[in-house]
């Protein structure tokens, strides 16, 4: 009896909460290096474990039926489609756990509301303010990342939409429900203008995603990810729940800082993805493009093999095209091979190539590709000078020499791949329709460059069948 | 001392006071921003999925306020906060350590025959 107060004792918790708080830290740091990494997400898992476990032997908690309930669907549909879900759809997974995390705050608030409202006591402003802060948050970045899921999943264009209105309609959805917010806080009790606040701050996720074009995806979900530790912090506060407010915060801290990495690499403001950006000028830009277009060349895989197997120095330029045709174990086969003969072979990685930062990474140490041969830009850049065949498979944006040059592209000022400085460019493509930016690419017309034409797993499957017959 | 105590006593519920809580939070961000802001290009998106499994924790939100909580609809809310909470903890965390198996298992079987 003594031991079961002793468990139920608050500091007792508390201490179970430090003791979570320290291995989530110690998790996320053990994620700087390959090597730990996997221990480092292990050991974050068990933080967590603790904490629910805390949760669970604080006094009062009950319906353990309910409970129960929630916890075994959510497993339920948790591991499922974690374990099944393949490598190139990662980053719309990770959106959408991302958005029910969202969600899960959102709910929480409103039942926080309600239960002081029907109490009849009046919740301090010290309560009330978080909570609404969580909603606003959590309804923003549950509806966000729903319409990210989608258009990752193609369900919806992943093109950027242009919306009548654009970013003064945005203003005005967050205008009303800050609105509502503060008319809340003010002191009027409505469960109606609390489920307001909620659609507005839902419509608003919708819309300022919607527009947003598929090359900056990475950068939306990063900025969705943060939104839902702030709220799972401000949500913390509300509840007084130090474990809430921890690894909230830790989220949100770290999430921002990862996103502001991500859209500097991309030379873009955050602001400039969420209002503006790609959405702008696309119809000049593609007839800017037009003009600087001209004969592309297409080759065949026999004459392309030929010039692999005869490089010094190939790089393998990736992009979300291999992920789309599922060909990194067949490019991983085809580097292999390569090297077997005595080229030397590496892989360019733009920081953004793909939907999601490290995406390409990802997929090629899936295909068992060398860690140490996955450059990245800053150091693969001086190396192209001495590269005799640049093999682009995919990628499109990221290699885009208009990004230096053409000052009204919507890419202009993103930092590329210098493939264009490389001996020989080939470039592995499904047609010549352009990147998710929506713009022409002049290194398609470059005379250096050749076109393979075709799904990207069937073209490098023919190259290396081509290689081996030599 | 009675800031501190008026402090404790405003913030209601059982515990933490507000400056207490904010004094938290302000150290938990730099926590965040220190632990983040070294890790390679190439481990962004684990790292991403990682911190996007945390975030999850906002499961406990539904758990404390479950037993209190009367009326079907408050139930059926926290039961499907739990449930989304379940879902990004246990898919979050999941799907981080399928990505990273795959940088971890590549090292070790190279270990022997590097370049």
């Amino acid at each position: 009896m003594t031991f079961a107060l002793f468990l139920q004792d608050q500091a007792f918790i508390d201490v179970l909460y430090i003791v979570a708080f320290v291995l989530f830290i110690i998790g996320l740091r053990m994620l700087r290096g390959p090597r730990t990494a996997v221990r480092g997400n292990q050991v974050a898992a068990v933080g967590m474990a603790v904490a629910v476990v805390a949760t669970l032997l604080i006094e009062g908690i009950g319906d353990w039926g309910l409970i129960a309930a929630g916890i075994v669907v959510g497993t339920a549909i948790g591991i499922p489609s974690a374990r099944s879900v393949k490598m190139t759809a990662m980053p719309q997974m990770v959106a959408l756990f991302n958005g029910v995390g969202g969600g899960a705050v959102a709910l929480i608030a409103v039942v926080e509301y309600r239960e002081a409202l029907e109490s009849g006591t009046d919740l301090p402003l010290d309560a009330l303010i978080p909570i609404l802060f969580a909603a606003i948050i959590g309804s923003i970045s549950f509806w966000g990342s729903n319409v990210a899921f989608g258009k990752l999943q193609e369900l919806i264009t992943g093109r950027p939409v242009r919306l009548p209105g654009g970013s003064a309609v945005n203003a005005l959805l967050a205008l009303v429900a800050i609105g509502l917010a503060v008319v809340i806080a003010a002191g009027v009790d409505s469960q109606l203008l609390f489920w307001l606040i909620l659609l507005f701050a839902g419509a608003l996720g919708v819309l300022a995603v919607l527009p947003i074009g598929g090359a900056d995806m990475p950068v939306v979900i990063s900025t969705l990810n943060a939104f839902t530790g702030l709220s799972a912090a401000a949500a913390g506060i509300a509840l007084d729940n130090v474990a809430l407010i921890v690894a909230g915060m830790i989220v949100g801290a770290s999430g921002s800082i990862l996103t502001k990495q991500m859209a500097d690499a991309m030379n873009r403001s955050i602001g400039n993805v969420f209002f503006g950006g790609f959405g702008g000028g696309d119809a000049g830009t593609g007839a800017a493009g037009a003009t600087a277009g001209g004969m592309v060349k297409p080759t065949t895989a026999a004459d392309v093999a030929i010039q692999l197997s005869y490089a010094r120095l190939v790089v393998i330029v990736p992009g979300y095209g291999m992920a789309v045709a599922q060909a990194q174990r067949a490019v991983a086969d085809l580097a292999s091979e390569l090297e077997r003969r005595g080229v030397e072979v590496l892989y360019a990685i733009h920081p953004v190539a793909g939907r999601m930062p490290g995406h390409m990474n990802v997929l090629l140490a899936e295909a068992d590709v060398p860690y140490e041969q996955l450059k990245e830009m800053d150091d693969i850049n001086s190396e192209f000078a001495r590269t005799d065949v640049a093999l682009v498979i995919g990628a499109n944006d990221v290699i885009n020499p208009a990004a230096r040059t053409v000052t009204d592209s919507p890419i202009y000022g993103m930092p590329i791949l210098d493939v264009d400085k490389a001996a020989s460019v080939i470039v592995l493509k499904r047609s010549m329709s352009s990147g998710f930016a929506g713009v022409d690419n002049p290194l398609f017309y470059d005379s250096k460059t050749s076109m393979l034409f075709g799904d990207a797993k069937t073209s490098v499957g023919d190259l290396l069948a081509e290689v081996h017959a030599l | 001392m009675t800031p501190l105590i008026f402090a404790v006593e405003a913030a209601g519920d059982s515990g933490t006071s507000l400056v207490t809580e904010l004094a938290i939070l302000a150290l938990a961000a730099f926590v965040g921003f220190e632990v983040i802001s070294k890790v390679p290009n190439t481990l962004h998106t684990p790292l991403m999925s990682g911190t996007n499994a945390i975030h999850g924790i906002v499961l406990l939100g539904g758990l404390i306020l479950i037993g209190p909580a009367d009326g079907v609809l408050e139930d059926a809310l926290l039961v499907i906060a739990i449930a989304f909470g379940t879902i990004n903890v246990v898919g979050g965390f999941l799907v981080t350590d399928r990505m990273l198996g795959m940088f971890k298992g590549r090292r070790e079987d190279r270990r022997g025959g590097g370049p």
